[in-house]
């Protein structure tokens, strides 16, 4: 295929992964609306008014850069898992590896698709914070990056998942048990500067805390992390994730016998 | 429009000394040979498990060869399976599209998949779907389709990019006989504009009558390989029944031919190679039966593929 056939079926892909999640959008788009306006409720205004300011912010304004990344996270992840698995439970994934398309293409164009319904959430769910907070961006350059980065990161780590997991329970259990704890200790609701020094450098294992603190650089100016050190593992981690779906796309790992 | 100039003598499929060893140790495949002509109706049969879906696995790159060699029209798919796939168009034996999804856009999303700009896939999704009659199912979701509009809706998606060489892999099963038919005129008529097809298939009557060339697999090799009619020659025998407008005397029997009386009316009769059926009917004659109705017992096929596969042929 040359070059501009491979362009159209990465297109095709794309194209089929966004109507797919638009069809269902009560079950991709709203729940993160909705969870996050109870986050906004409960932690913004309710506990956030008596917890008083943190890192020189409202603590309703501190949170609102980690809700917004938390929806980016788990819906690049959890687009990517459920549509690749789904297309390899029906065996419709078939459909492509019969096909000349190549490995890249396969990939990017689910990862594209992941990424997509990460932004798509993320300008929801930041249009829900508008009710409850001024939103004032510190870097656009800085916020657009790190969103592209961590959708691309996450998007690949569910891919990963897709082709090993042998069941819809083996989809879910990741989000659940790994990712759910690393977001919700990974400095979304709270600072470094508050947990003591052994469990503050036991949080730098935690890639989420690289992903939240850059992007809140973004929005507020302020970072746990130097953002040079979050930028590297977010690149680095990027890159290893999409070597290996590389290496799995090519050896048929899961996918061919 | 076929892709490439292709020149008429290469084969559309070349399988040499092809091997596969699955990771629990079975053998599936023990060095299998074949070569398809270019335009040939070929059908490739076997008992389950003899080892015909992972031949077409490995030709549609679903399973990896343990070894051997397999070219599509000259292209070695160890060199560039790619280019091999653009000419193969497969209808596996399982489901194996997304049953929520229209059949109009399984079909375009397939010809996106092999690079055909979006209004070129329409109109051949197009093309293809009135003419396995799918048009106005195209919009009601796949899986509200009946099993033999499902089966036909994944030969659409097989031929949207106007692939040389067609393999089935029971296209058939579990369609009931008016739409068999029906897609057996529409293979009919794929092959003779050109399209080269592969078959397996269960019903040994469908390879009988779409067919001129027949390799058969048994536990992972191949114990016959020629036309149909070398094949149906070397029949050693047939089983005929005979329905009799007389009653047939419990004690019939016809010199040198081997007798069963399955009931009042009917006579089976084992006709070997060199006899005559007219002997029988002048044995019975003399007897003053008459024949109102013959048939085979089985399928000519069948009974020659039963003896093969027994060993007995």
């Amino acid at each position: 295929m040359n070059t501009y056939e491979q362009w159209i079926a990465f297109v095709t892909i794309v194209r089929k992964e966004i109507s797919r999640y638009l069809r269902i959008w009560t079950q991709t788009l709203l729940p993160s609306a909705i969870t996050m306006s109870l986050y906004f409720v409960i932690f913004g205004t309710l506990i956030g008014s008596r917890i008083g300011e943190m890192g020189g912010y409202t603590y309703m304004e501190f949170v609102v850069p980690g809700l917004i990344m938390m929806a980016i996270v788990t819906n690049s992840y959890s687009n990517v898992v459920s549509s690749f698995f789904g297309s390899k439970f029906s065996h419709s994934v078939e459909e492509l590896l019969v096909s000349p398309v190549s490995n890249v293409v396969i990939l990017m164009g689910y990862v594209v698709g992941g990424i997509t319904r990460g932004m798509l959430v993320a300008v929801v769910v930041t249009l829900v914070s508008l009710f409850f907070t001024e939103l004032r961006i510190h870097s656009y350059f800085i916020v657009v990056v790190v969103v592209v980065l961590t959708s691309t990161l996450f998007a690949l780590a569910g891919f990963i998942n897709a082709v090993y997991a042998n069941s819809f329970d083996d989809i879910s259990i990741v989000p659940v048990f790994v990712l759910t704890p690393l977001i919700y200790l990974g400095g979304v609701f709270y600072s470094m500067d508050l947990l003591p020094e052994f469990w503050a450098n036991v949080s730098k294992l935690n890639p989420l805390v690289y992903v939240v603190n850059a992007f809140r650089y973004g929005v507020l100016g302020i970072s746990d992390v130097s953002l040079t050190f979050a930028f590297t593992m977010i690149i680095g981690f990027t890159i290893l994730a999409f070597a290996y779906s590389m290496y799995l796309l090519r050896t048929g790992t899961r996918l061919r016998q | 429009m076929k892709q490439g100039a292709i020149t008429t003598m290469l084969p559309a499929l070349s399988i040499e000394n092809l091997s596969k060893v699955y990771d629990n140790g079975f053998e599936a495949l023990k060095g299998i040979s074949l070569s398809v002509d270019q335009g040939d109706f070929f059908a490739l049969l076997g008992p389950n498990g003899a080892g015909k879906s992972t031949t077409i696995g490995i030709i549609c790159s679903l399973v990896a060869k343990s070894g051997g060699r397999v070219s599509v029209f000259d292209i070695d798919i160890d060199e560039n399976f790619p280019a091999a796939k653009r000419f193969i168009g497969i209808v596996p034996q399982e489901f194996n599209f997304n049953q929520f999804e229209k059949p109009l856009d399984i079909v375009i999303n397939q010809a996106g998949y092999y690079g055909l700009p979006a209004t070129q896939a329409r109109k051949q999704a197009e093309k293809y779907l009135r003419e396995l009659g799918l048009w106005e199912q195209r919009d009601v979701q796949a899986r509200m389709l009946s099993g033999g509009m499902k089966r036909r809706l994944m030969i659409a998606r097989a031929l949207v990019h106007e692939p040389r060489l067609l393999i089935l892999d029971e296209p058939t099963a579990g369609v009931d006989i008016e739409m068999r038919r029906s897609m057996w005129e529409f293979l009919e008529k794929i092959n003779e504009q050109g399209t080269t097809i592969i078959l397996t298939t269960h019903y040994l009557e469908e390879a009988e009558a779409l067919c001129r060339h027949i390799a058969i697999i048994d536990h992972g090799e191949i114990v016959e390989n020629s036309s149909i009619k070398d094949l149906l020659r070397r029949l050693h025998r047939e089983t005929f029944i005979l329905d009799c407008i007389e009653e047939v005397p419990e004690s019939i029997k016809i010199k040198a031919f081997k007798t069963r009386r399955i009931d009042t009316h009917t006579l089976e009769v084992e006709v070997e190679k060199g006899q005559h059926l007219n002997d029988v009917f002048s044995a019975l004659d003399g007897d003053g039966i008459h024949i109102s109705s013959m048939r085979n017992r089985a399928n000519r096929l069948e009974e020659m593929f039963v003896n093969l596969i027994d060993g007995a042929a």
